[in-house]
């Protein structure tokens, strides 16, 4: 009997959903691409605005912006996979040890909190223990707030690793470093890839944090976008923004493919 | 033997036990270095006195929850009463909050419900679907919205060619076009946890509820719903809370008159005619009223399991 599965109306409002979520994003992918400066009218198909980003008279300082925001997320999501790849050991592997209800709510500490609350905090912090804000601090909060986003994907993958596997080697008398350099983590492997992708995009995502710690004249990419676009939306930031989309798409592929590729084997 | 099974805790504790202590370490330093701690001094800051070149002097003072809650008139000589600017704006937002995560479950539910029981292979394709934009950063996606919606928008031409409207629809800087902000920027976070919900829920229940004659609405209000209210609950807190402390949307699509708690704090840190003592007071009764949420939550999961 299918009858209670469908419900009408709801394949129509499925498509709203859909169309709300990425009518905004196509028009300004299209609008990237159109070859007149007035941001109304249709100039035909040109590539003008892609060239403007790499040479265009803002390349220089778009471009230094990009290469802060890509250096920190990766800096910030390589330690946000180490910090929490360990956190997944302790909590998944660790039994009942002392603190542990206290660790979860620690590592969900992030997400709990509102972000410009957290922007706050770490200012008032930076600003009490005399750390001059810039690429340091805006680094730090990255660190901080990527933990869980790492956290997730890792744990979920460790859980789903029955324990036989590292025993096995154990029993064969590998030492527990060999046991896990050559079973556990290998196995891992997927979850924690995911978790650093997960841990990048969202460092590279982030403005609100990061508008409150970086200090004078240090910009990361959507700093630099959000005080372009006070002044209106022109057409190079539309181009950039096409170029941000593509990469988060791509990430988020990459992701989902080794995810699903983890699936299958064990 | 190395990891006896049974041994120090749960039965899938291979030897790591005595190790969790310094695996969590790192996690309880960074973590509890730069965000709780910095929480706490946020909590002790809102209570110190105002610089006036932007900072704070060391000295105990009410005057932020004095300043948020108590007026005394425009030259502070009236006997005091109940300050309603930024209750106000608090309320608002709280509002705005509200609705925005009323018309995320009013769209998401369906969404979800709909993916979830597609078959297995197009299940994936759909909700890939919806996770893209989920990843999308933020500002890119407010931004793409203010584009689609401005007055010479794309939107508004469509609308007046197909005859809708004949003038263009002033929808920027209105209290609507925050509120299809929040709701476009939050939309993602109301479908993935009722998905997840809904994809372990077992239709045998609905079943029998249709062959013992119950209507198909009765049993998804009866029946389904009381069983997937944990994934709905989720939903609809992971999108009021971050549309409760926002900023991108308030600030890009609404204009000066529509301020919301976010720019309220965003205003006190910035150069000097900012109050650092007044901005942290008002992201500690913010705070409180999100950990006020989560603990309605945490209840609500509790009854939901006894």
């Amino acid at each position: 009997m299918r009858g209670v599965r469908h419900y009408p109306g709801f394949l129509a409002l499925t498509l709203v959903c859909l169309t709300v979520l990425y009518a905004p994003l196509l028009v300004v992918t299209a609008y990237s691409f159109n070859g007149s400066t007035s941001i109304t009218q249709w100039g035909g198909f040109s590539w003008r605005w892609y060239a403007d980003v790499f040479t265009g008279p803002e390349s220089a300082r778009f471009g230094l912006a990009a290469r802060n925001s890509l250096t920190i997320a990766v800096l910030a999501a390589t330690a946000a996979t180490l910090i929490a790849t360990a956190a997944s050991l302790a909590m998944v592997r660790g039994g009942r040890f002392r603190g542990r209800t206290a660790s979860f709510a620690l590592i969900n500490l992030p997400l709990m909190v509102p972000e410009i609350v957290t922007a706050v905090a770490s200012l008032i912090f930076f600003t009490m223990v005399g750390l001059r804000t810039g690429y340091g601090t805006i680094l730090i909060a990255h660190i901080t707030f990527c933990i869980p986003f790492a956290y997730l994907p890792i744990s979920a993958r460790l859980e789903g690793i029955e324990p036989f596997f590292e025993e096995a080697a154990r029993d064969l008398y590998a030492s527990r470093f060999r046991a896990f350099t050559q079973v556990l983590l290998p196995l891992m492997a997927p979850g924690v890839i995911s978790g650093w992708l997960l841990a990048f995009i969202i460092s590279l995502d982030d403005f609100i944090i990061t508008n409150f710690v970086k200090g004078a004249g240090m910009e990361t990419l959507p700093t630099a976008i959000f005080g372009s676009v006070k002044q209106g939306i022109k057409p190079n930031i539309m181009a950039i923004s096409t170029l941000m989309l593509a990469a988060s798409a791509a990430v988020v592929t990459l992701s989902w493919l080794i995810n699903r590729r983890g699936q299958r084997s064990p | 033997m190395a990891g006896a099974p049974g041994a120090g805790g749960g039965p899938k504790d291979a030897g790591w036990g005595p190790l969790a202590l310094p695996l969590m370490l790192p996690t309880w330093a960074v973590i509890g270095i730069f965000l709780a701690l910095p929480v706490l001094l946020m909590a002790v800051y809102s209570f110190l006195t105002r610089e006036f070149r932007g900072g704070v002097e060391w000295q105990f003072s009410l005057a932020a929850y004095d300043q948020f809650f108590v007026t005394r008139g425009l030259f502070g000589d009236e006997p005091p009463s109940l300050e309603w600017t930024y209750i106000l704006i608090f309320w608002r937002s709280l509002w705005q909050a509200a609705l925005a995560t009323g018309l995320c479950l009013l769209i998401g539910f369906p969404t979800a419900w709909f993916i979830a029981t597609r078959s297995p292979r197009s299940r994936t394709v759909w909700l890939f679907l919806v996770t893209i934009p989920y990843w999308v950063n933020l500002l890119i996606r407010t931004v793409s919205l203010k584009f689609l919606i401005r007055d010479n928008g794309p939107l508004n031409e469509f609308l007046m060619g197909i005859g809708l409207t004949s003038g263009p629809l002033p929808l920027v800087n209105t209290n609507l076009a925050v509120q299809l902000g929040l709701f476009y920027s939050y939309l993602p976070f109301m479908v993935l946890p009722i998905y997840a919900a809904v994809e372990r829920y077992n239709f045998a229940l609905s079943e029998a509820a249709a062959d013992l004659y119950a209507g198909r609405w009765r049993i998804l209000w009866e029946i389904t719903l009381p069983v997937v209210r944990p994934g709905i609950v989720a939903g609809c807190l992971l999108v009021f809370i971050p549309s409760l402390g926002a900023f991108l949307a308030p600030d890009l699509l609404g204009g000066a008159k529509n301020f919301m708690i976010g720019s309220l704090i965003d205003e006190q840190f910035k150069g000097s005619q900012g109050n650092w003592p007044f901005g942290a007071a008002v992201s500690v009764i913010l705070m409180t009223l999100v950990m006020l949420a989560l603990l309605i939550y945490a209840r609500a999961q509790g009854r939901g399991r006894a």
